[in-house]
């Protein structure tokens, strides 16, 4: 193993860079994509919440190969030869993102959703009551409430996308699990290519967990 | 209390959820520096009532007016209203995520009522006014029931509304801290305050209310003093509420 990763260790940090570069996009649009349509979930509006749950049952009744594929190869497709506008490419780090952004998104979507709703309402009520516009105690109660609840599902959908990423290897992302297909295809020794790949992801993950720990105590409220 | 202002017209009010139908035409009129209080059986439509007269549910039929302005007018600036109408809950709802000075701060602060020295100046007096000037630091969760309660009470008066709509301001409380909740309720009385309060408290209805309403099926039953509606009530729903509860 120490062989394998002495020889192939920088390219397999590399890809690692990739994969973490790819979670990072798609988790930073996700977290936007999340917010927006979970608080469209929530609001009076019919049309915001049934844009919300459309988008939300769609992008999860659907497997993330699929979209992967669907908007690699399709979106561009669709665009040359039906619209025919052309020369419209998407690079694999583009959909890629993007693809987990959706992804991701509708599922974040749903733990905000469910933050926001588990904050008991007499708390938007107290503070309609003192004259805050809905949006300002959206924001100043609600939602500080709300995101202290959803860390710890937050970080576990997170940890879920960082795996997704290697899905996206399929789109020939250059990303961790890719690049080691192409070390096991060189050197053919499996066992120890996958299993500095597994110990890899799992260094990452342990960091995030832990820096998940020490959000969740900085967020208690006490009095200081 | 002033007969010559009205405060508070309520005219014909109706509220329905779905098929539910639980105001059926109520009408008042609520005097500056009056205290009311509301009784009745649960369910008869209190709180609804009260929730009502500062719109946080929307009615379905009738007015309310307010100084003279109709809130349920669509055009009406509700939030602007809002901050002269306090409100105290059953369950208090303190904002869980600051400290008491904070919640007291947040509303003067953020509607720009004043600046945040003045906003802070309010709010040790207010915590004075209710004996909490030891726990502007406290968070919500560290504090007993009654001192909740007070600093909810603490809170509305920071915006300096001119009413105060209680909804059964003790009901969630042990026993012993009713008392210094409902001292702090008497004493905004004295000084004037126009005050709605749904209570199960008898002993406070006597002592600072001029008013007596009794709710039932949707509509104001009875109403008068509190000599009137206690020792000689007319009705026989009243009369068999009171026997329940006295
Ligand atoms: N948001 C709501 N949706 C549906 N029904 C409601 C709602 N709020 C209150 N009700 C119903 O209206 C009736 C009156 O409720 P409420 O005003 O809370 O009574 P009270 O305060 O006198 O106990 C009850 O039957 C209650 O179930
Ligand atoms: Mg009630």
């Amino acid at each position: 193993m120490a062989q394998i990763f002495n020889k192939y260790g920088p390219i397999l940090i590399t890809a690692m860079g990739q994969t973490l570069l790819l979670a990072l996009y798609g988790l930073f649009f996700a977290c936007i994509i999340g917010l927006i349509v979970g608080i469209m979930s929530v609001v009076k509006n019919k049309f915001c919440r049934g844009f919300a749950l459309v988008f939300v049952n769609l992008i999860r009744g659907v497997p993330m190969i699929v979209l992967a594929y669907f908007i690699f190869f399709g979106i561009p497709f669709f665009c040359n030869s039906i619209l025919k506008i052309g020369g419209v490419t998407l690079t694999a780090l583009q959909a890629g993102s993007i693809c987990l952004a959706l992804n991701c998104g509708a599922y974040m979507a749903e733990i905000i959703r469910a933050g926001i709703q588990s904050v008991d309402i007499g708390q938007m009520e107290a503070a309609r009551s003192l004259g805050l516009p809905y949006w300002r105690a959206m924001q100043r109660v609600i939602l500080p409430q709300a995101i202290r609840t959803m860390i710890p599902s937050i970080i576990n959908q997170f940890i879920i996308t960082l795996k997704d990423t290697s899905i996206l290897s399929v789109i020939g992302f250059p990303e961790l699990v890719n690049t080691a297909k192409n070390v096991v295809a060189s050197t053919f020794l499996s066992f120890q290519t996958w299993g500095i790949v597994a110990i890899m992801y799992l260094i990452v993950i342990l960091l995030l967990q832990w820096a998940a720990k020490v959000l969740e105590r900085k967020l208690k409220y006490e009095s200081k | 209390m002033n007969p010559n202002n009205v405060k508070i017209k309520v005219e014909n009010l109706k509220k329905d959820f779905g098929r539910l139908n639980v105001l059926q035409g109520v009408s008042t009129e609520i005097y500056e520096g009056e205290v009311v209080v509301v009784i009745g059986p649960s369910g008869s439509g209190k709180s609804t009532f009260l929730r009502c007269l500062n719109r946080l549910e929307e009615v379905t039929e009738g007015r309310v007016i307010i100084d003279g302005q109709d809130i349920t007018d669509p055009k009406t600036d509700i939030n602007k209203l809002r901050e002269r109408v306090g409100m105290v809950f059953q369950h208090f709802n303190l904002f869980n995520n600051m400290n008491v000075l904070r919640n007291l701060m947040l509303a003067p602060v953020d509607l720009k009522q004043c600046g945040k020295e003045e906003a802070k100046e309010r709010a040790l007096a207010m915590l004075e006014r209710v004996g909490l000037q030891d726990k502007i630091k406290a968070f919500p969760h560290q504090l007993s029931g009654g001192q909740k309660q007070r600093v909810a009470i603490a809170r509305s008066l920071c915006m300096k509304p001119d009413i105060m709509l209680f909804d059964e301001p003790t009901s969630a409380l042990d026993p012993e801290m009713v008392g210094e909740v409902l001292d702090v309720m008497k004493e905004l009385a004295r000084e004037g305050m126009t005050m709605v309060v749904v209570t199960h408290e008898m002993g406070f209805a006597r002592e600072v209310a001029n008013r007596v309403m009794f709710i039932a099926d949707g509509v104001i039953l009875e109403e008068g003093t509190p000599e009137e509606v206690f020792d000689n009530p007319q009705n026989p729903r009243t009369r068999d509420f009171l026997n329940k509860v006295l």
